[in-house]
């Protein structure tokens, strides 16, 4: 008994130090945390809250209020309608392409030939659909030249029309006739998108243990129920993940950033930019929790 | 006596193709082929139009039979974007910076997601949260007082913004990776590094010479991520480089300095079309070292992924 203290203290010193070490090696992040977000954080919400003037001298920061807020609201002819824009973007297109990402791993895991090659490809729009390359891609004149040539845009609008009247007939109610027919519209816009997604989902699906498969096999399940019993509630966890990502992702391209962007960079009204940034991350963050809690409520945990 | 037996084998044939659950395999398997081949056509068609505009005369850009094959090829396009980009200048500029920030973020988070997963101290968590946090702010709220900041300091227009943030893993998506070491770390069984520990290694020597060759897996991944979506990237870049030749910037004003070559000066007066003929040439050009390095390391990018913790 009489060598216990001498015990702990020799075990509390090496956890002092691992403890140490961790702060160590934290620390480089924790500085650039504070200096290029925390403190720039602050800043954004002081500018959001009052008149910014540049000059040559500095810049001068009167505090007013929340009229830049107002002003963005009310004032600024242009916020309202992109701010609602990108938000229901956001909402039709994320349950759309984690259910295309998820339906493609599926498909992706299965074995056939040439897997790899598909892969391969599916994979391609992490690499292309980026940054400036998506931005020009929609201005390219050659690409509505030959659309128009072969009228490929025409026959490609029949398609879908004749695919909401077949839905139609068949008693489908109208605004879901319409979210489907904007999916096959929008198709490539999804694919391009769902990448990273299908990449995690992937390495999800390849974690399940086979046995649970052959188990459930044995007991006579078809393929449809082994997905819906087995595959959906083990990768579960991995939808919540992916609404997550693609809200996140779909910062680095819409309409919303431009905006503030051109306000701030632009026009020099560094107040109302910030006061536009911090409504739309407001707005964001109140869609990321009520989805997060929505599907964490429904999520299967294995452990 | 063979012929009852081909009868027999006959009929087992029968059978099997008669049966349902050959059909249905049959069945889905087409359908699966279709979708799958259907849907890369989609990815691929953007990049084959690119190719098959690049490499297009000037004259078969109205010839109303020319749709993919081209009459006349040429050259001409290739040598047009890659005088008015600078491509050479461009390409070693971007893939410097594209190199530096990838590597330096990669070793900032792999320090900082090992520190957050094993090297629990007080409060430790709650900076943990401050790396969710960093996910979940979209960059343009804080933008515009970090680009004050850089303007006080006389950082803008040198690449040095990129390295200070890289450094301490504050750059684009850091966030992410710092996730994603963090997970990959915490699945790596205790009893490794506890071994490490009893042999006498301390902390930094465990880390290097354990847990970093362990986690080839998900470093591969950080960088594969890092690079390309820093070379892609125009959001940072336009904001911190207006003047440098770098990859995304020079893609962006493309068409601009594209119409006063053309046309000796007045934008306006030049063809809109071959103006977008040479600035899919461009976007070609900008995404053909991406495409080349992706063909190299894709086996690696798909396999590293399903290896790494951002699943548990």
């Amino acid at each position: 008994m009489k060598f216990m203290p001498k015990l702990r203290l020799s075990q509390r010193t090496y956890a002092q130090k691992k403890a140490m070490w961790g702060f160590i090696y934290v620390l480089p992040w924790l500085l650039g945390f504070i200096f290029f977000f925390f403190v720039p954080l602050i800043a954004s919400l002081r500018f959001s809250l009052s008149k910014v003037e540049a000059n040559a001298k500095g810049i001068i920061v009167n505090f007013i209020g929340f009229e830049n807020y107002i002003e963005a609201l009310t004032v600024n002819t242009s916020f309202n309608r992109i701010l609602t824009e990108s938000i229901t973007n956001m909402v039709v297109n994320v349950p759309m392409i984690v259910i295309f990402s998820l339906f493609l791993a599926v498909l992706l895991n299965q074995k056939f030939l040439g897997r790899t090659f598909a892969r391969a490809i599916f994979f391609l729009p992490v690499i292309l659909a980026s940054g400036v390359i998506m931005a020009l891609d929609s201005t390219s004149l050659v690409q509505a030249i030959n659309d128009a040539n072969e009228g490929g845009s025409i026959s490609r609008g029949l398609g879908s029309f004749e695919l909401a009247m077949m839905m139609e007939e068949a008693g489908v109610s109208e605004s879901i006739i319409n979210y489907l027919t904007g999916a096959v519209d929008r198709i490539y816009q999804i694919v391009s998108q769902s990448g990273v997604q299908i990449l995690i989902f992937l390495a999800g699906i390849q974690t399940i243990s086979p046995q649970l498969y052959e188990a459930s096999k044995m007991e006579g399940a078809t393929g449809y129920e082994a997905f819906w019993k087995i595959t959906f509630p083990m990768v579960s966890p991995l939808i919540l993940v992916n609404v997550i990502y693609t809200i996140i992702d779909s910062f680095s391209r819409n309409a919303m950033t431009d905006l503030i962007r051109e306000t701030g960079f632009t026009s020099f009204n560094f107040g109302l930019s910030s006061a536009m940034a911090w409504i739309y991350f407001l707005a964001v963050s109140l869609i990321l929790l009520i989805s997060s809690y929505l599907i964490s409520r429904k999520v299967f945990y294995y452990d | 006596m063979i012929r009852a037996n081909m009868i027999q084998m006959a009929a087992w044939l029968l059978a099997r193709l008669l049966s349902f659950q050959s059909w249905k395999r049959g069945l889905w398997s087409c359908v699966r082929l279709g979708l799958i081949m259907g849907l890369s056509f989609v990815i691929i068609y953007p990049i084959l139009q690119k190719i098959a505009t690049a490499i297009k005369d000037k004259s078969d850009l109205y010839s109303p039979i020319v749709i993919w094959v081209p009459e006349h090829y040429t050259w001409d396009n290739f040598k047009q974007a890659i005088r008015i980009m600078d491509y050479w200048t461009t390409l070693g500029n971007t893939f410097t910076l594209s190199v530096m920030t990838t590597v330096l973020t990669a070793i900032s988070c792999a320090f900082a997601g090992y520190g957050f997963a094993r090297l629990k101290f007080k409060g430790s968590n709650l900076l943990f949260m401050g790396v969710i946090l960093t996910i979940l702010v979209p960059p343009t709220t804080i933008l515009i007082p970090v680009y004050l900041n850089l303007k006080d300091l006389n950082l803008l227009n040198t690449y040095w913004p990129f390295i200070l943030t890289s450094m301490t893993a504050n750059s684009m998506k850091a966030g992410l990776y710092i996730f994603i070491f963090r997970q990959f770390f915490r699945g790596i069984p205790k009893e490794v590094e506890e071994a490490a520990y009893i042999d006498g290694a301390g902390v930094s020597r465990t880390f290097t010479r354990i847990m970093l060759p362990n986690a080839l897996p998900s470093i591969v991944t950080v960088l594969l991520f890092a690079f390309v979506w820093q070379w892609n990237d125009s959001f940072y870049t336009t904001t911190y480089l207006t003047t440098s030749k770098v990859m995304s910037i020079q893609l962006s004003s493309l068409p601009y300095n594209l119409g006063i070559m053309l046309s000796d000066g007045v934008s306006s007066r030049a063809d809109p079309f071959y103006q977008s003929m040479v600035l899919d040439t461009g976007m070609l050009l900008a995404i053909l070292p991406l495409i080349l390095i992706y063909i190299f390391v894709q086996r690696y990018f798909v396999e590293s992924v399903e290896r790494t913790g951002i699943v548990g």
